[in-house]
């Protein structure tokens, strides 16, 4: 559409030229807010690099100041054992979360964008809840039903607690999908002689799977970034927000923005990956 | 052409299919319907139910319908309760006032390089929450490297911090909400035809009158999706108060994390998250009530 407009011929302007140099200020002054904003946002990243470069104190902890340049946290990133444990168990956590929200949400997101049935309000609405309602309070319950149901809170009960709020995420992206595809393209090979399985398989499931890989992503990165639903069904678990937030009162070691740092660049590279993969793939 | 293209299909297939299309949603929907049923709706029902029990954690609780729990906790925390719902609300106007811009810039001036501004506005999202905010705790501290500087250059007092203070509190909480915020502006910004905005240049409005009444009201969607996402993220939030606040900022998610967490009195937990549940649903309704219920429909 923008492209459209863009060929529109530029009506004559009835404005004198006067106007433009004062527009083309307010566009510059918009510009440079906007870059000073982007600077803010990334601020605490460029912290996060710096400070993994910052030389611990003797008891392996960050100081705010510096105290000297030093790869150390990077050469002895595993060195702290339950550290690296939790960030295996957010890595974990995060995986399997990611697929059994896309195994519950993408059948959802098709009953959702192709069929009329009871519930179908309620459907939607029990999905806007589960993304709108506050963390705090669907941690507090989910906890309380393990508590009531003695279910002993360990790494299941948080894969149980992420698949909850990630299978709304993946219904709602994998359904906008679904919604802008044409339909007459599995009309077709339904009139070419296949089944609903063939169809699914062959037509239905090529045509989402951009869809479905965003909607994994953004389950993932919910997943794996969680802090307040994990806090209350963890238990004694540690996932690697919840013990970096342990660690604030204690002291924080270099390993933390290490890590940290390393989970940035490998997602940037993911990232850089997915577009490069999406421009060679038309549509 | 149907019949022609499937001459030997017998008639007795189309009321299968029928059959089978009338089931077909039901049979999709099953297994996300019984887990969220499980997990998500019933919790969250019986966690305002907890609220009516009395016990202790020795001996467990019972359901005694005790309402002057809710209160009992009101009386109690009311001051934790209000203030979360002031940050909440200051935090998020702030955030709206400063991400509708970006994303407006973003929208109608980023060209060809809209989508890698947008990623810069994302990147955040890369790195964990946590971190983030302890990032904030390294710039702001007393000794870091801004006030620390700015002291030995004289142009601060000594005694002059920003952790422990509301407005670190609310700092951070803005600065955690700008994505969630440029995001859904840029979304209904972006889907602004421009020729909206000319025709209403053409018609003599200036530059500022037609993005007051046309821009801003065609984007009211993407304003109230980053109200509701931030609002409600932000006023039950206690990792910022935890890592940048101090004794006297205390919210109300601090109170529930602690009765729930550390002192196992899960009726005032649950009582104090009923009450948050409430008021969130007052300030939504108060919202759809001042800004009108349609375009809140329409996003919904």
């Amino acid at each position: 559409m923008s492209a459209a407009a863009a060929d529109v011929p530029e009506p004559v302007a009835p404005a004198p030229a006067v106007v433009r140099p004062r527009r083309h200020w307010g566009v510059i002054a918009l510009g440079s807010f906007a870059w000073l904003v982007i600077l803010y946002s990334i601020a605490p990243i460029g912290v996060m690099v710096a400070y993994s470069f910052n030389q611990a104190t003797a008891g392996g902890k960050l100081t705010f100041s510096w105290l000297g340049f030093t790869t150390d946290a990077y050469r002895y990133v595993f060195a702290i054992s339950d550290l690296t444990e939790a960030l295996v168990h957010s890595l974990e956590v995060a995986s399997i979360a990611t697929i059994g929200a896309v195994l519950l949400g993408t059948p959802l997101a098709l009953a959702l964008a192709r069929y009329r049935f009871y519930g179908k309000t309620l459907t939607d609405l029990t999905i806007f809840v589960d993304i709108a309602a506050p963390s705090i309070v669907v941690g507090a319950s989910l906890l309380s039903l393990f508590i009531s149901l003695n279910w002993p809170r360990d790494l299941t009960t948080i894969i149980i607690a992420h698949i909850a709020f990630d299978v709304a995420f993946v219904a709602v992206v994998v359904r906008a999908r679904i919604a802008g595809l044409d339909r007459s393209i599995e009309k077709a090979s339904y009139d070419l002689g296949a089944g609903p399985w063939a169809t699914f398989y062959l037509v239905t499931l090529p045509l989402i799977w951009p869809g479905i890989v965003a909607g994994a992503l953004l389950a993932f990165v919910l997943s794996i970034d969680d802090f307040i639903i994990t806090n209350f069904v963890a238990g004694q678990t540690l996932t690697f927000p919840l013990w970096v937030y342990g660690a604030v009162k204690t002291g924080i070691p270099p390993q933390v923005f290490a890590m940290g740092t390393l989970v940035f660049a490998g997602g940037i590279v993911l990232a850089g990956l997915n577009a490069l993969w999406q421009r060679r793939q038309p549509a | 052409m149907e019949q022609h293209v499937q001459p030997h299909h017998p008639v007795v297939a189309l009321p299968k299919l029928g059959l089978r299309r009338r089931l077909a949603p039901y049979l999709l929907g099953l297994p996300a319907w019984a887990y969220l049923g499980f997990f998500f709706v019933v919790p969250l029902v019986a966690v305002l139910a907890v609220a009516l029990e009395t016990g202790n954690p020795d001996q467990g609780y019972v359901l005694t319908w005790h309402w002057s729990e809710l209160t009992s906790t009101i009386s109690q925390y009311h001051v934790q309760l209000i203030r979360s719902f002031q940050y909440g609300a200051i935090s998020t106007l702030i955030a709206l006032v400063v991400s509708y811009p970006v994303a407006y810039w973003i929208a109608f001036y980023g060209g060809r390089h809209k989508s890698t501004l947008l990623f810069l506005v994302l990147l955040p999202f890369f790195v964990s929450f946590v971190i983030r905010t302890l990032a904030w705790n390294f710039i702001l501290s007393d000794s870091g490297f801004v006030l620390g500087t700015l002291k030995g250059w004289g142009v601060l007092p000594q005694t002059f911090h920003v952790l422990s203070t509301p407005s670190a509190v609310i700092a951070g909480l803005t600065y955690n909400a700008l994505p969630f915020m440029i995001l859904p502006l840029y979304v209904a910004l972006e889907q602004i035809d421009r020729r909206v905005v000319r025709a209403a240049q053409d018609l003599y409005a200036s530059h500022l009158v037609a993005f007051a009444r046309v821009v801003v009201p065609l984007s009211a969607g993407g304003i109230f999706a980053g109200f509701l996402l931030v609002f409600v993220t932000n006023v039950g939030d206690y990792v910022n108060a935890a890592i940048l606040g101090g004794p006297g900022t205390t919210m109300i998610g601090n109170i529930i994390q602690t009765s729930f967490l550390e002192n196992l009195d899960y009726p005032t937990a649950s009582a104090l998250s009923a009450w948050l549940l409430l008021g969130l649903l007052l300030a939504i309704a108060l919202y759809a009530w001042i800004f009108g219920t349609r375009r809140i429909q329409e996003y919904a």
